[in-house]
């Protein structure tokens, strides 16, 4: 533990350096023009100052985001608008549900390829295609539409997330269903074993590492997902919402808490699938 | 390793015969039957003739040895026996049934050549497998891979994944997995080949034990001269390009009862012999 902690610490503080430096250089022309403007000394330190505690910097230092993210936080009630928690969670309850959704199309869309030659020729292909329209075209089609047939609020959103990660649990679960040693299936042959027993007693069992594989990256875009559909919903509620208020009023301090909390979000929704993966496979996974 | 004293085999499989032994007297006395079997595989170049006009017969109680240098045949036999491949022409009857007939009844019992466990499932519940799938009740299964695993002496590793366990500990629960159908009919290929010579040693006494106190028909895929000659009644040496057989040798004259010992005697001597000239008229050492 203390091993990794050492270069964990060394690269952190790194990257803090770069941050302040980076913050300092790119607020300098606006803090020195402020001090400027107010008649006031600009000297190095004056200058610095400025840069770093301006109301509303090109680019925030960590101390005041995490100071943005504290009284946040810490300030209001977490069923309040104005805490990142009830936005974190609006966005985490889309973003699961689109996961959920991704995971049914996914599995299904993998048992299809796997089991029938025709779809995997036909099929494959348009999976494919899937991904390369970029998701920022495609969300507010998405929006209109279902809001067309009268679908509002949290479907919409789970509806993209579901569309960008089904792809990456059909893709390992492909993968995970044909992963099945030749053995393994003769051995089921030998015991005459039906399609559908084979199905459950081996191919998806052997192709559960896999899944989690997959899991771990749609876990991640869910909540990318999940963002880019609240931007186009004109965003009452969100972390996408958020962020999008923040532009609107140029509070970079808000924006860089609100994606400080996104990534806080994936990181705890990865957090959980891997505790899964540990419960589920753990001991028989120790290979 | 440990393995239980063979006497104590003996006495635990003697109370159980009554369910575990086939019925002789109700039974044809020949088990396998193969008239004229060849078996061609069509590749990109030229047709492969893996088995050529084979001829056999396996007797009820046999110990069937199938030996000869790599692509001979020897394994590809065996699984037209279990029904894994097709023959392309000539007859072949186990238990005066297609090899199919034979499998959907799961007349035989297969081991690998790898142990072929599922890596997510403890050693008690790979040897539950065939049982679950035959649709045998939750306690009787339990009880019966019990039995079985006691057998192979591996009682206590019932919760171990097989990670857990060595090659030939491994190896010997897929005997007790294949074991747990009480088959009549053992088809075992290479089982021990990729174990060391002294784990094969413990494990060919304990097979020929275990042989004797079932009564079950085997037929045993090897390569290794000293484990033909050591376990079987009779010996059937192949030769390869196009697949045939060349001799069969009968081991009456070693005692039905083996000890390691008895390699040391000049019948072994004389029938390791007799398969080695067997196998060199087969031109097995030409390269």
């Amino acid at each position: 533990m203390t091993k990794r902690a050492l270069p964990v610490t060394v690269m952190t503080l790194l990257l803090l350096a770069a941050w302040y430096i980076g913050a300092a250089w790119l607020n300098w022309p606006q803090a020195a023009e402020t001090l400027a403007r107010a008649s006031k000394p600009a000297g190095f330190a004056d200058v610095l100052a400025q840069a770093y505690t301006m109301k509303r910097p090109i680019l925030p230092t960590p101390d005041q985001v995490v100071v943005e993210l504290w009284n946040s936080l810490t300030g209001y009630a977490p069923s309040s608008p104005r805490n990142l928690l009830f936005h974190a969670w609006v966005t985490a309850e889309a973003a699961l549900t689109g996961l959920a959704m991704g995971l049914g199309l996914g599995i299904l869309l993998a048992a299809g390829i796997v089991y029938t030659r025709t779809l995997e020729a036909s099929l494959l292909p348009w999976v494919i295609a899937s991904q390369t329209i970029p998701i920022l075209a495609i969300a507010p089609m998405i929006v209109v539409i279902l809001g067309n047939i009268g679908l509002t609020g949290l479907l919409p959103k789970a509806v993209i997330c579901m569309y960008l990660c089904f792809f990456p649990i059909t893709v390992g679960m492909v993968k995970g269903l044909r992963s099945a040693d030749p053995l393994w299936l003769d051995l089921m042959r030998t015991y005459s074993a039906s399609g559908m027993r084979a199905f459950w007693s081996l191919r998806l069992p052997a192709s559960m590492p896999f899944l989690f594989a997959s899991l771990k990256v749609s876990v991640a875009i869910s909540v990318v997902g999940a963002i880019v559909g609240e931007l186009p919903t004109g965003g009452q509620a969100g972390l996408g919402a958020r962020l999008l208020s923040g532009s609107y009023y140029g509070q970079t301090v808000q924006i860089w808490a609100a994606l400080i909390m996104a990534s806080l979000l994936s990181v705890a929704l990865i957090a959980v699938v891997r505790g899964l993966e540990l419960v589920l496979l753990g001991r028989a996974g120790a290979r | 390793m440990t393995f239980p004293n063979p006497l104590d085999v003996r006495e635990a499989t003697a109370s159980r015969q009554g369910s575990d032994r086939a019925a002789p007297s109700a039974k044809s006395p020949v088990v396998v039957e193969a008239r004229k079997l060849s078996l061609v595989y069509p590749t990109a170049d030229k047709p492969v003739t893996a088995l050529s006009e084979v001829d056999l017969t396996i007797a009820r109680g046999d110990f069937v040895s199938l030996i000869g240098p790599s692509g001979c045949g020897k394994t590809t036999l065996l699984r037209v026996i279990a029904d894994l491949e097709r023959p392309t022409s000539g007859q072949i009857a186990i238990e005066g049934m297609t090899p199919e007939q034979a499998r959907l009844k799961r007349l035989y019992g297969y081991v690998f050549q790898a142990p072929a466990l599922y890596p997510w499932r403890t050693v008690e519940r790979n040897v539950m497998l065939p049982l679950e799938i035959m649709g045998i009740a939750r306690a009787e299964r339990q009880a019966r891979a019990r039995e079985q695993l006691e057998r192979v002496g591996l009682s206590g590793f019932e919760r171990k994944f097989p990670w857990q366990l060595s090659g030939g500990m491994q190896q010997r629960v897929s005997i007790a997995r294949a074991l747990a159908l009480q088959p009549d009919l053992l088809l075992m290929d290479e089982p021990f080949g990729a174990l060391d010579e002294i784990t094969r040693d413990h494990l060919n006494l304990h097979l020929t034990q275990l042989w004797r106190a079932t009564g079950k028909t085997c037929v045993f895929v090897t390569h290794s001269i000293a484990e033909a000659v050591f376990l079987s009644t009779r010996i059937v040496v192949m030769s390869p390009r196009p697949g045939r057989i060349l001799d069969v040798i009968d081991c009456n004259s070693l005692p039905r009862e083996r000890t390691l010992d008895i390699r040391e005697s000049p019948e072994f001597a004389a029938i390791a012999h007799r398969v080695r000239e067997g196998l060199k008229e087969g031109h097995s050492y030409d390269d």
